[in-house]
């Protein structure tokens, strides 16, 4: 009855003063305090910084529906607990974690291995680092005050007042803090590997932070998976790129069919870059992806885009936020989900062009593919433009598998389950034909092409019989 | 020894009436043309065939080598050696013509228990059918249809009759859009694939196409049934004299 009756809203017609109305929270919120107050002296580095994101948190709360950038995301209806803080792993949870990364077991990588949010150095290869590449882990960085940490932490796209964000700054346990030197070029790409041993509730909070100075070429993947267990995740990439710099960067997101993952990418794109993001998502009971990305320098070419293939009643939301800041830039967004039985996806995708940020050339697209009836796709577009001299436009559609190419593909002998496949593949493969790694493109088909043939075993039989 | 047989066949499209009682039979080897006024109902014979939904069989069967067809998916009687070259051959982005080539080719070895081809077996395969037809590599490495021309997405079909070599070919006028020279490549290639094991159901509007493929037998159809049935020389006829008097009668 007392939880019931914290969950309501304040009756807000009474104007109450707002510390009255912060003194009702969710069960979550609560949670949450909960934890912060027995961990917030233990956790690493600068606790001003963290203590303000926490009174940040504090004083927005989980955001709800009536919350404009949360409206298809409820996330105080979505998240009706706070798991505890996760522990450091054992052993036994470091093993469970041994086989995570397998999607990319053919492209030869430097994978650093993160189980539960805390690095595991024997899981990483740390040898042999390429000349002008530095790595260290965030906690170490936090604790020590190292200078990378100082200067760029929570200002590459500052998004102090996102909620996630400031969860993410207030507890944050560990990551990567990595530099690429001016020049260098990493041959091999940089994975991390984000685990979940679901051994038990717990929360992983992860924080890293990327500064690629001019010139260099990065490829960086994290990918974030669970092999089962009631977790959630809050995770955050702060991404720097200098002018001339070429960085590619993927995320696959594969947690255990009951975690809750919500992460940001936020990126600053210096002058003349190249800037390829890609954020494939198949698991997780509820996921929210947002994108931060700021065009800071001019003539930079970025592609952002990505892939949701989902199913259940999964829910997973996509976020973006590209701000054109800096004039000539070229940016084309590209986000396809496909969606079966009842599960949902959300595009929020806005393109800002600041005033001074004139022959911006951008284009948004995004394409739902509902492949059941009670599937849903909320997709919103929107364009902020400031400048008068740009090309700007975006699409959405929504719709089912054209049934003429199916009848033409069943006519030449494909079976129903193999052609929707084909054109499911396709559709799919057009964002992924993004990812300049044909490594990681084929890694990343070789997901679809699993998951559509889990998807043929689960429905062929049912459907013939 | 009929390969297809038709027998009283009545099928409606959104409550109308397309198919009157059609009856309609192909011996091995033979190559029938069905000639008939826009309206008539061969396209829809063409679409019933193959198996494409929202046509609904009110009455009537068809026997493929003796099967009711209508028990049998689209993909079954593909497989069992039904073909349907479109006359709008539709294009697929991201699918390339050589995937789809090789999906439909060995799906339907499977579904026959024949092992599947490898990958120079197929190649093999596809660079001498693609040859003969003018169809280049690139053609082949786009996505299907996609960016064709009308005269090449009909060579398209013929390449893909020529691959998975059915022995009942149902061409849904392949002449329409095409110029006289990419209608003799096309023509070509249908004959190359003539053979006695092997039958055809050419749909046409014009004689024209069978000056170039020669049909054993000439049906005319006109509201929904055949009305005549006739040689080649029927179809010379229709060319003087037009479709008047069979839609009359059929009325």
């Amino acid at each position: 009855m007392a939880i019931a009756s914290t969950r309501k809203r304040p009756r807000e017609r009474f104007a109450k003063p707002m510390a009255e109305l912060t003194l009702i929270k969710t069960a979550a919120e609560q949670q949450i305090a909960a934890a912060w107050d027995a961990a917030k002296d233990r956790l690493p580095g600068s606790r001003a910084l963290r203590a303000a994101a926490f009174e940040r948190f504090a004083g927005i709360g989980l955001p709800h529906r009536r919350i404009e950038e949360w409206k298809y995301t409820d996330l105080r209806a979505l998240m009706r607990d706070a798991k505890p803080l996760a522990n450091p792993p054992d052993a036994a949870a470091k093993a469970r974690a041994q086989g995570s990364g397998k999607l990319l077991v053919d492209v030869d990588c430097r994978r650093l291995v993160f189980v539960d949010g805390a690095f595991v150095p024997e899981q990483s290869q740390l040898d042999a680092l390429e000349p002008g590449l530095t790595i260290q882990t965030m906690a170490a960085a936090l604790a020590a005050g190292e200078e990378l940490v100082t200067a760029h932490l929570g200002q590459v796209v500052p998004a102090q007042d996102d909620v996630a964000v400031a969860l993410n700054t207030a507890f944050m346990g560990d990551g990567a803090v990595i530099r690429v030197a001016a020049g260098a070029a990493l041959e091999r790409p940089l994975h991390l590997v984000f685990a979940a041993s679901g051994d038990k509730p717990a929360s992983i909070f992860t924080r890293s932070l990327v500064v690629i100075e001019q010139g260099a070429r990065v490829m960086l993947v994290e990918s974030h998976e669970g092999s089962g267990g009631d977790y959630q995740v809050n995770t955050a990439v702060e991404v720097k790129v200098g002018d001339g710099a070429h960085v590619d960067h993927v995320k696959i997101t594969a947690e255990s069919a009951t975690a809750l993952h919500v992460s940001t990418l936020m990126a600053a794109l210096g002058a003349r870059a190249r800037f390829n993001a890609f954020t494939f998502t198949t698991g997780g009971a509820v996921v929210r992806n947002q994108l931060l990305v700021r065009f800071d320098g001019e003539e930079t070419i970025a592609g952002i885009r990505g892939a949701t293939l989902i199913r259940g009643r999964q829910h997973v939301d996509t976020t973006l936020v590209a701000e054109h800041a800096a004039g000539g830039c070229q940016s084309r967004e590209l986000f396809k989900s496909v969606l079966d039985e009842q599960s949902r996806s959300v595009f929020q995708g806005k393109i800002i062009v600041r005033p001074r940020a004139q022959k911006t050339d951008a284009k948004m697209a995004t394409h739902a593919l509902l492949l059941s009836e009670a599937a849903e796709a909320d997709n919103k577009p929107e364009l902020e433009i400031f400048a008068d001299d740009v090309q700007c436009g975006h699409g959405a559609t929504a719709g089912a598998l054209d049934q003429n190419l199916l009848f033409y593909l069943k006519a030449r002998g494909i079976p129903a389950k193999e052609a929707e496949a084909l054109l499911i593949q396709a559709f799919i493969g057009e964002a992924v034909e993004g990812i300049e790694h044909a490594g990681l493109r084929e890694a990343l088909m070789d997901h679809v092409i699993a998951w559509l043939a889990a998807r043929a075993a689960r429905t062929g039989r049912a459907e013939r019989g | 020894m009929a390969v297809l047989e038709v027998r009283n066949l009545h099928v409606e499209v959104d409550g109308k009436k397309i198919l009157n009682g059609l009856d309609l039979v192909v011996n091995t080897g033979e190559v029938h043309a069905v000639m008939g006024p826009n309206g008539s109902g061969k396209s829809t014979l063409a679409y019933v065939l193959a198996g494409k939904d929202d046509y609904e069989v009110t009455a009537g069967e068809i026997l493929f080598d003796g099967d009711n067809i209508f028990e049998m998916e689209p993909d079954e009687r593909a497989a069992k050696g039904l073909f349907l070259a479109f006359q709008y051959p539709l294009e697929i982005p991201g699918v390339a013509t050589m995937t789809f080539l090789r999906t439909a080719l060995n799906a339907q070895r499977k579904k026959r228990q024949q092992a599947e081809l490898s990958t120079p077996e197929f190649m093999k395969k596809v660079r001498e059918a693609a040859k003969t037809l003018g169809v280049d590599q690139e053609m082949l490495r786009r996505g299907v249809n996609v960016g064709f021309s009308g005269g090449e997405k009909k060579r398209n079909e013929i390449l893909q009759m020529a691959l998975l070599e059915p022995r009942l070919c149902v061409l849904d006028e392949t002449d329409s859009g095409l110029d006289i020279d990419a209608l003799r490549i096309v023509a070509d290639g249908v004959n190359r694939l003539r053979s006695p094991e092997r039958s055809m159901v050419v749909i046409t509007h014009y004689q024209r196409l069978l000056n170039y493929i020669v049909p054993d037998v000439v049906h005319v159809l006109s509201r929904g049934r055949v009305v005549k049935t006739g040689t080649k020389e029927l179809a010379l006829e229709l060319e003087a004299h037009g479709y008047r008097e069979y839609q009359e009668e059929a009325a």
